[in-house]
C-alpha cells in the first residue's frame, strides 16, 4: 500500500519540477528569440542587396492586404460617423464630427485595428509559409547550399511587414475618414465645410499623425517579428505549424494591445 | 588524415539532450567512391550526415572533410565548404514557389556571377543528365515523387560538388524510379569525380551500386565491408538486415517491462 503523505509529497515535487521545466523552456525560447532578432538585423544588409526579395514580400504582405484594410477602414469610419454624430448632436457640436472621426482613427483605431487585421491576414500566412518550408526541409536544404535562410527567407518577410504596416494604417485611416464623411456629411447632412475645416484645424501633424505612424511602425516590427519567429521556430509537423499560426495571431493581438497602452501613455500623457 | 580519404570520422559521440544517438563512430570515406551507411530507422544515419554537413556539432570526436575539422569551422568557412558539397534530401526538399529550372539554377545565381545565358545552358545540361530537361518549366507540385528526387539530384550537383550526400534516396519510390536513381547516383559520381555518401536502408539496390558499406545499429558501427563481403557475411546483424528478418540482434519489441508484469500492474491500478 502506498503512503498518502508520500504520494502528496511526490505530486507537489512533480508539480514544482514541471513548473521549473516550463520556466526554463520559456527562458530558453526567449533567449533564442533575442538571438534570432539580432541575427535578423545583422543579415538584413545581405537581404537588402537583393531588393526584389523584399519588394516581393511588400506585394504579398502589403498590397494583398489592401482590400481587407480599406474595406474595414471604411466600415469603421462609417460606424464612427453614426456613433459620433449621435453623441455630439446631444451637445450641439455635430460640426466637430470630422475631428472626432479623424482623431479616433489617426491616433488609435487606424494603427491598432490595421495591425490586428494585418496579423490575421499577413502574419498568419508568413508563419505558415516559413513553418511549412521548415517542415519540408526547404530551410535545411537552403542552409546546406550555403544560403542563410534568415537572410534569404526571414529578413525579406520581416522588412516587408515592417514597411507595409504604417502604409496600411495610413490607408485604413484615410478610408475611415472617408467613411465618416459619407455618413456624416452625405447621409446625415453635417455641414461639409465645418467637417473638413475643424478636422484640419484640430489634427496636429506632429502630435497626432506622427504618433500614429510611430505606433504602426512599432506594431509592424512586433507583428512581423512574431510571425517570422513562430514560423522559424515551428515544430516541423502539421500540428506544429498549425499551433505556430495560432500563436502568431494570439501573441500579435496581445502585443499590439499592450504596446498600444504603453505607447499611448508616453505619447499623450500631457493631454 | 590520409589524403585518400575525403571524409574521416573519428570516435564521434552525439546526443540529443540526454539521449545518446551516436556512440564512438569512426569511418573513412575514400575519394571517388560511393559509400552506403545502412541501418534501421532511428539508428543515427541522418544525424551522421548532418554532422558531416556541419548542421550539428558532436559532443566528442571529430569530422574531417577534405582535411578540415568541420565542428571547428567558423560560419563563413563552413558556408565556403558547403558550396563544395551537394545534398539530396529524403523527399527532395525542392523550393515549392519556384520552377524546376529555378530550383537547379538557385545555387548558381546565389554563389556565382555567371551571366544568365550561361546559367541557362548549365541548368539544361544538369537537367539533361537526370533526364528531365523537358520538365524545366514545371513547378515542383507538378512532379511525381521520382521526378522530384531527380530534380533534387540535378540541384545537388549544380556546382559540381566534391562530396554528394544522399539522405534515403530510394525512400517511397517505385521500382523503375528506384533503379533510375540508383544508376544516376553511380554515374554522376563517376562523371563528376565526386565522392558520395548514401544513407539508406534499401539493401538490394545499394549492393549493386556502392563500393563500400557501413552498417550501423544503436549508434555504433556493427559491420563494414564491400558488397561481396556483405553478401558473404555471417554477422548476425547483417544477416538479419539482408534477409529482412523481423527479430534478431535488432529486437522486434521496443524496450519495455515484461508484458505479464505490466498487465498485472494495470489490474492493481484499477483495483486501488
Amino acid at each position: 500500500m502506498s503512503n498518502p503523505r508520500q504520494n502528496s509529497r511526490a505530486s507537489v515535487l512533480s508539480g514544482v519540477t514541471r513548473l521549473g521545466h516550463r520556466v526554463n523552456d520559456a527562458l530558453q525560447r526567449l533567449g533564442f528569440a533575442a538571438r534570432f532578432f539580432v541575427m535578423l538585423l545583422l543579415l538584413s544588409g545581405q537581404s537588402f542587396r537583393r531588393l526584389h526579395l523584399t519588394i516581393r514580400e511588400l506585394y504579398f504582405s502589403g498590397f494583398q492586404s489592401l482590400l481587407i484594410i480599406m474595406v474595414s477602414g471604411l466600415f469603421i469610419g462609417m460606424v464612427l460617423g453614426m456613433q459620433g454624430y449621435e453623441t455630439l448632436q446631444r451637445y450641439g457640436s455635430a460640426e466637430a464630427l470630422g475631428v472626432l472621426v479623424a482623431l479616433s482613427l489617426v491616433r488609435e483605431l487606424g494603427p491598432v485595428v490595421a495591425a490586428l487585421l494585418f496579423a490575421s491576414r499577413a502574419g498568419s500566412s508568413i508563419t505558415a509559409e516559413i513553418g511549412l518550408m521548415k517542415a519540408t526541409e526547404q530551410l535545411t536544404a537552403m542552409d546546406m547550399m550555403a544560403v542563410n535562410p534568415i537572410a534569404r527567407v526571414v529578413a525579406p518577410r520581416f522588412w516587408g511587414g515592417v514597411i507595409s504596416m504604417p502604409l496600411l494604417a495610413a490607408l485604413f485611416s484615410t478610408a475611415g475618414v472617408f467613411g465618416g464623411y459619407l455618413i456624416g456629411v452625405v447621409f446625415i447632412g453635417v455641414d461639409e465645410g465645418a467637417f473638413w475645416s475643424q478636422m484640419q484645424a484640430s489634427v496636429d501633424f506632429r502630435y497626432d499623425i506622427w504618433s500614429g505612424i510611430i505606433k504602426s511602425f512599432v506594431f509592424g516590427v512586433a507583428v512581423s517579428l512574431i510571425a517570422v519567429f513562430e514560423g522559424y521556430d515551428a515544430v516541423p509537423t502539421a500540428e506544429g505549424v498549425s499551433s505556430s499560426i495560432k500563436s502568431t495571431v494570439v501573441q500579435s493581438a496581445l502585443a499590439i494591445l499592450a504596446l498600444d497602452f504603453v505607447l499611448t501613455s508616453f505619447m499623450f500623457r500631457e493631454a | 588524415m590520409s589524403d585518400d580519404n575525403l571524409v574521416e570520422i573519428k570516435d564521434l559521440d552525439f546526443a540529443y539532450d540526454d539521449r545518446p544517438i551516436l556512440k564512438g563512430i569512426s569511418m573513412q570515406i575514400p575519394r571517388g567512391k560511393v559509400v552506403a551507411i545502412m541501418g534501421g530507422s532511428g539508428c543515427g544515419k541522418t544525424t551522421l550526415l548532418r554532422l558531416i554537413g556541419g548542421q550539428l556539432k558532436p559532443s566528442r570526436g571529430d569530422v574531417l572533410v577534405d582535411g578540415r575539422s568541420v565542428p571547428e569551422l567558423r560560419a563563413d568557412e563552413l558556408y565556403a565548404l558547403r558550396r563544395r558539397m551537394g545534398m539530396l534530401f529524403q523527399f527532395g526538399a525542392l523550393f515549392t514557389d519556384i520552377s524546376v529550372f529555378d530550383n537547379v539554377a538557385y545555387q548558381m545565381r546565389e554563389h556565382t556571377d555567371l551571366p544568365e545565358d550561361l546559367i541557362r545552358d548549365m541548368v539544361l545540361l544538369k537537367l539533361n543528365a537526370v533526364g528531365l530537361r523537358g520538365a524545366s518549366r514545371l513547378m515542383p507540385a507538378e512532379l511525381s515523387g521520382g521526378m522530384a528526387r531527380r530534380v533534387a539530384l540535378a540541384r545537388a550537383i549544380a556546382l559540381d560538388p566534391m562530396l554528394i550526400m544522399y539522405d534515403e534516396p530510394f525512400a517511397g519510390l517505385d521500382p523503375i524510379s528506384l533503379g533510375v536513381i540508383g544508376q544516376l547516383i553511380r554515374k554522376l559520381n563517376d562523371a563528376l569525380g565526386a565522392t558520395s555518401i548514401m544513407v539508406t536502408h534499401d539493401i538490394q539496390e545499394s549492393l549493386q551500386i556502392v563500393d563500400y558499406i557501413y552498417f550501423m545499429s544503436d549508434g555504433k558501427v556493427v559491420a563494414l565491408g564491400t558488397p561481396d563481403e556483405i553478401r558473404a557475411s555471417q554477422h548476425p546483424f547483417v544477416h538479419q538486415f539482408v534477409f529482412a528478418q523481423a527479430d534478431g540482434p535488432v529486437p522486434f519489441h521496443y524496450p519495455a517491462e515484461p508484458l505479464d508484469r505490466e498487465l498485472l500492474a494495470k489490474d492493481a491500478y484499477e483495483q486501488s
